[in-house]
């Protein structure tokens, strides 16, 4: 749902809720299907989770958005009917996809959840022209990529828990830290402004 | 030794960030660089005894490594020149920055050479991501910010995908049973795994390691990492950062040729090295920026060692050969185009020309660099191309065959017009008496590369020869 209404949604604070309800949806459903964690483990999901993906990134994004000024549109190439029907189609598109696969070691839910979340980010990011948006963009695939090793395996080796932490960690500090430089540089920060390394 | 290399790297690269006394700064790294020498020597020795669990020195590894030995001292000590003679505008901090991150990008893609587990392999290939930019955002201003974003994010998703191609992988193990995900176990158990999951994790890790090794789909990000970056840092990503990428993915495809899916690889890699080929071409006929022509000629060259790769037979000894030459060929061409920005103070074509007259051991550097770049025969690229070629012609790849021919003249017709430029014809207007005198001295490291890149070639020392026939082992 939460992806259908991103591709209409036009001012960029209503992606950060969605960002945020995203972060506690991700909590409830690993909760609800890791049943058989340590405490310790559960622990660093919910840091992660909770902490981590619904409150810091959201809040630090606000952040950015308030010290650089940026306008609220999020400013698509696209009219936001056809992005809804793009979403819609790669929704149902994965639904068809994951039915054709048979294992049992999948969960069919997760995965269609987690393909659609990848793949509408590859879509946000590539359709909206602020740079802000993509950054909004590529968090919602690291989400998705978190659903995805949840369909994965329930139990959830310590090397993927370990994988997402260092995943987010350092895609958040790398685009965090840069995007804080581009809106010292770039008064009005627009992709149409990184178009000068062309040949 | 690893750990203790490990350690020892990390402690000088945060050492370095810290640190803001030149003198210190130089005595650590030249310990930086008896320490990665050692470390060499050590691997060189210690072939295929596993240490600390996740690593393993074997053949593809430890040749790899030597390389970027070899590579690595000259970079550091043109770092050094760059840093002090011709940068009036560097600050104890934007040094010891730029240090810290060479050290940082320099130990982490040796250590991605000789990771025997895919997970660890992915960690170093992040952090190689992290230096790398701060190596590319040196210079502060709004391009090498444009370069430095584009390169983070098109890093940090490719990142992305080869942890979905992990995931996948890890699915696929699981159906055979397995939970062990080092290269090994899967080398030893390829037959097992589930094709359906083991394609997509090829095609996942394949497409994300692509940012790295510098083929279509991903490559954009490094054209404008090695336009950006200061020489010397370009010179190592345009060779050690790609051996880093290369050695991910040939482990990768050593892991599908085990398999019945071997045909299919091969065909995606195929079209992949094709394309880049293609790029490589579109984008050199017509570039005018001397730093960019010499990144799309490194396309060219992936391309061409994928398609060596896919080919198999002899064409997997060659791409490893080509590879290997390449390492020691690019640097030398990046680490001389310093000494060209120093003479005329600009990338544009239209800018440059007549180096023979400013600089004439230099201008030999350039021509000799061209020569070997573009695979003319006294060129030790020329052998390994040529096995290539002889594996394509042997796999009955010859539409393949022919249309990389064609492309591969258009590459040297567009190479060959702008170094010619370069080299020859005066420019439109210069002030010539702005133009520094640049000793001779600047150029041996360039000479001693592309000397042993032919020697490597024509006269292959037996141990240079066995260790590539072993890492060819890899793949059945």
């Amino acid at each position: 749902m939460s992806l259908l209404y991103i591709s209409i949604a036009n001012r960029l604070l209503t992606y950060l809720n969605i960002l945020v309800f995203q972060g506690f949806i991700l909590f409830g459903v690993t909760f609800l299907t890791l049943n058989k964690i340590s405490t310790v483990n559960l622990i660093l999901i919910m840091l992660e989770t909770i902490v981590f993906k619904a409150v810091a990134v959201p809040w630090f994004i606000n952040y950015v958005i308030k010290r650089n000024g940026i306008t609220r549109e999020a400013e698509p190439y696209l009219p936001n009917f056809v992005s809804l029907i793009i979403v819609t189609f790669i929704t149902v598109a994965t639904i068809i996809l994951s039915s054709s696969i048979k294992d049992v070691n999948l969960d069919k839910t997760f995965f269609v959840v987690a393909l659609s979340t990848i793949f509408t980010g590859l879509y946000l990011i590539v359709t909206r022209k602020k740079i802000i948006t993509h950054v909004i963009g590529y968090i919602i695939i690291e989400n998705g990529v978190f659903v995805l090793s949840l369909a994965v395996g329930n139990e959830m080796p310590m090397l993927v828990n370990l994988g997402i932490m260092l995943d987010i960690f350092a895609s958040v500090l790398i685009l965090g830290v840069f995007f804080n430089r581009i809106g010292d540089l770039l008064k009005d920060p627009d992709i149409d402004h990184l178009r000068i390394l062309k040949d | 030794m690893i750990g203790i290399f490990l350690i020892g790297a990390f402690v000088i690269s945060g050492w370095l960030l810290y640190n803001r006394s030149g003198f210190v700064n130089y005595t650590l790294l030249a310990i930086f660089m008896a320490l990665l020498v050692i470390f060499g020597f050590y691997e060189f020795n210690h072939i295929n005894i596993k240490e600390l669990e996740f690593f393993k020195p074997d053949a593809i590894g430890v040749l790899l490594l030597v390389a970027l030995c070899v590579v690595a001292v000259p970079v550091i000590i043109h770092g050094y020149r760059y840093i002090e003679v011709h940068n009036v505008d560097e600050t104890p901090k934007s040094r010891g920055l730029f240090f810290g991150s060479m050290v940082l990008l320099i130990s982490s893609c040796s250590v991605v050479y000789l990771s025997s587990h895919i997970a660890v392999t992915w960690i170093f290939i992040e952090i190689t991501t992290l230096s790398a930019s701060a190596l590319i955002y040196h210079h502060r201003n709004l391009r090498a910010l444009e370069g430095v974003w584009k390169y983070v994010f098109i890093c940090a998703i490719s990142i992305t995908f080869v942890y979905i191609g992990i995931l996948f992988l890890s699915l696929s193990l699981k159906d055979a049973g397995i939970d062990d995900m080092s290269f090994e176990s899967l080398y030893a158990n390829a037959s097992k795994l589930n094709p359906f999951w083991l394609k997509l994790s090829f095609l996942f890790i394949f497409t994300g390691f692509t940012a790295k090794l510098g083929l279509v789909p991903m490559y954009t990000a490094g054209i404008d990492a090695k336009d950006k970056a200061p020489a010397p840092a370009g010179a190592l990503l345009a060779s050690i950062l790609m051996n880093a990428g290369f050695v991910s993915i040939y482990r990768m495809y050593a892991v599908m040729s085990h398999t019945s899916l071997q045909q299919w690889a091969n065909t995606v890699m195929i079209v992949a090295g094709l394309l880049s080929i293609f790029v490589a071409t579109v984008y050199m006929t017509r570039i005018k920026n001397i730093k960019r022509m010499f990144a799309y000629s490194g396309i060219e060259h992936m391309g061409l060692v994928i398609l060596g790769l896919a080919a198999g037979g002899i064409g997997v000894y060659a791409s490893i050969l080509h590879i290997v030459l390449h390492t020691l060929i690019k640097p030398s061409l990046f680490l001389q185009y310093n000494q060209v920005y120093w003479v005329y103070q600009s990338k544009s074509i239209y800018d440059v020309g007549d180096y023979f007259k400013y600089n004439k051991v230099g201008a030999i550097v350039i021509f000799l660099g061209f020569i070997s770049a573009t695979a003319m025969p006294p060129s030790g690229l020329f052998i390994s191309e040529f096995l290539i070629f002889q594996s394509l012609f042997e796999a009955h790849n010859i539409l393949i065959l022919i249309t990389v021919l064609i492309l591969l003249t258009m590459i040297i017709w567009g190479f060959g017009s702008n170094i010619f430029k370069l080299l020859f014809i005066p420019p439109l207007s210069i002030d010539e008496t702005k133009i520094p005198k640049i000793s001779s001295w600047e150029s041996l490291s360039q000479f001693i590369l592309l000397g042993l890149a032919v020697y490597l070639a024509y006269n292959p020392p037996m141990i240079f020869v066995n260790l590539i026939q072993d890492a060819v082992k890899l793949i059945s």
